[in-house]
């Protein structure tokens, strides 16, 4: 069935966007985490321009972190303190990625900056994740004891304050700085930035797995909801139908994925999901270094008549 | 350049040397836009009607029919290999320019008319001018150029330009038919419509009408409130998120 998407201005079959979202959400749901890196670059492949995946796949997330954070909140997983902390630098920096991406957009280079970024991202992330997750497997086939992991330099800093949830002591500056990292790279990549966030909270910040994911969902929703607001403000941007059908499929998908995950060890779901991620970084890496299959496009700038 | 336009009509206005009359009608005049649209045709048809002061030895006429869209300002990029990955560096903007373009005539346009009158009247995806912004000047340039041909046939790919020198056909000497294909993601507006009429040649007269591309039901009104209030689309479609969120937390509820 073929159904018009008002802002991307383009008819899409709703059960090829419908599969999409569920296939999305079940891996969203089988690893924890928002699945906007593979949304984004799905919705670009079926001819969607980025300007418009990245602004409607921040409902899309918004949607699948707030079932994903009642769940975590009910269970008492979420550190208010924490998240507020996250939040102050989310929302600056889901300002300044919304401004960065109008000016880009203006310049004619937000689908190479958007490439970019998940070239440098995804492989990065990717690689880190995978290598780690196989060094993991090695060590629980050899029966090892993974390295106890003692205080860093970032404990060290000033403005320190005690979040009690996740008996913590920790200065809110590192806390902040990720928040406005992620507020950033989210608005410009239409991503939640989970799979980031979390290896961060728990190597770099100590932050302890019981809160971890509930605390990141809250951060991700709160900056998704943020970027949907800026995004249909100034670029207008936002296909809500789009993201609606996205939304539905993704919140379904999520639900199967998770019991799935539950059956897989969690060292080989890291490897998995670091696999995964590089295979999405390296995908973009050789759209950029190819020629394209044509060197001009057209934009309109705006109607009259 | 407006200005310009106004004269260049009024010029060919004035050339027009009225020995026949052009009756033409298009089979609708208002076409709405659904959700499930997936391209429709219009049907152009009309006739030629002679008076006394039409040469008796005329026979046969050619006709171009010429079908443009709401004008827009549009950006053309081209991308090039720098340090290895390709990156939009030269861009051209054209001003003004059909969003949808179409050429119709009932044969090829060089057996129509001499190349001079063809770019006169505009016959032909080569010869109708399409304005770039060039260093700070306005002007069209030759039909070769690089960003012209791209944006033509960019534009062509996508089903909004196109020239179809077999479209026209005389059902009789002097009736005439031709249909206009408007594919799933014409833009709305309001189309022009040109009927030129050339005999032996000689561009000899001509004659316009429009109709409307209108769209109507849910998407058309998510499409204006996402542009007009942004705000309040924004707000809703955050709200249309933590609904979706919420009810996904009710109905798959662990227990």
């Amino acid at each position: 069935m073929q159904l018009y998407l008002p802002i991307a201005d383009l008819p899409v079959n709703i059960f090829l966007v419908l599969a999409m979202g569920a296939a999305v959400g079940f891996v969203s749901g089988m690893f924890g985490i928002g699945g906007g890196f593979l949304m984004t670059p799905l919705l670009i492949f079926i001819g969607i321009t980025p300007a418009v995946a990245v602004a409607s796949v921040a409902s899309h997330i918004a949607a699948s972190s707030f079932s994903g954070a009642l769940s975590y909140w009910r269970r008492r997983a979420i550190d208010p303190a924490l998240a507020s902390v996250l939040l102050c630098g989310g929302v600056t920096g889901t300002a300044l990625g919304v401004w960065t991406f109008t000016q880009l957009r203006a310049l004619g280079q937000l689908d190479l900056m958007i490439a970019l970024s998940y070239v440098m991202l995804l492989t990065t992330v990717g690689s880190l994740m995978f290598s780690e997750g196989l060094r993991a497997l090695m060590r629980t086939r050899r029966g090892a004891v993974p390295p106890r992991r003692t205080h860093n330099w970032i404990h060290g800093l000033p403005l320190k304050m005690r979040f009690k949830r996740s008996k913590i002591y920790l200065s809110v500056i590192p806390v902040a700085i990720v928040g406005v990292v992620i507020g950033f790279i989210g608005a410009i990549m239409g991503i939640g930035g989970g799979f980031i966030l979390v290896p961060i909270m728990i190597y770099l910040l100590r932050v302890p797995t019981s809160t971890v994911i509930g605390t990141s969902m809250v951060l991700t929703l709160v900056t998704m909801l943020f970027a949907t607001l800026l995004h249909a403000v100034t670029n207008h941007l936002v296909d809500a139908v789009l993201a609606l059908i996205l939304m539905v499929g993704g919140v379904t998908g999520a639900q199967f994925g998770a019991r799935a995950g539950q059956k897989i060890r969690g060292e080989q779901l890291r490897l998995l999901l670091g696999l995964l991620i590089l295979s999405v970084g390296v995908r973009f890496a050789i759209e950029l270094v190819i020629r394209p299959e044509d060197i001009f496009t057209i934009r309109e700038l705006g109607v009259s008549g | 350049m407006r200005a310009a336009l106004a004269v260049l009509l009024v010029l060919l206005l004035g050339s027009v040397a009225r020995a026949e009359r052009l009756i033409v009608s298009v089979s609708n005049h208002r076409v709405t836009v659904t959700p499930n649209y997936s391209g429709e045709e219009l049907v152009l048809f009309g006739s030629v009607e002679k008076d006394a002061s039409t040469p008796a030895d005329r026979k046969t006429y050619d006709l171009v029919v010429t079908v443009m869209g709401p004008r827009a300002d549009m950006m053309t990029r081209r991308k090039e290999r720098t340090f290895g990955i390709w990156i939009n560096t030269d861009y051209r903007q054209f001003l003004q320019v059909p969003s949808y373009l179409a050429l119709f005539a009932n044969r090829s346009f060089e057996a129509i008319t001499s190349p001079e009158i063809a770019r006169r009247q505009q016959v032909g995806l080569n010869n109708v001018l399409l304005t770039q912004r060039v260093s700070g000047d306005y002007a069209d340039v030759v039909p070769n150029d690089a960003f012209r041909s791209a944006f033509v046939r960019l534009r062509t790919e996508r089903g909004l330009y196109r020239e179809d020198p077999t479209a026209v056909t005389f059902l009789t000497p002097t009736l005439f038919r031709t249909g206009i294909p408007l594919p799933a993601e014409v833009p709305i507006g309001t189309y022009q419509v040109e009927i030129k009429l050339f005999a032996d040649g000689a561009f000899i007269g001509k004659t316009e009408t429009a109709f409307e591309i209108v769209k109507v039901g849910f998407e058309q009104f998510v499409a204006t409130t996402a542009r007009q209030n942004g705000f309040i689309y924004g707000l809703v479609t955050a709200a249309m998120a933590l609904m979706t969120g919420w009810m996904a937390s009710i109905v798959f509820r662990k227990d």
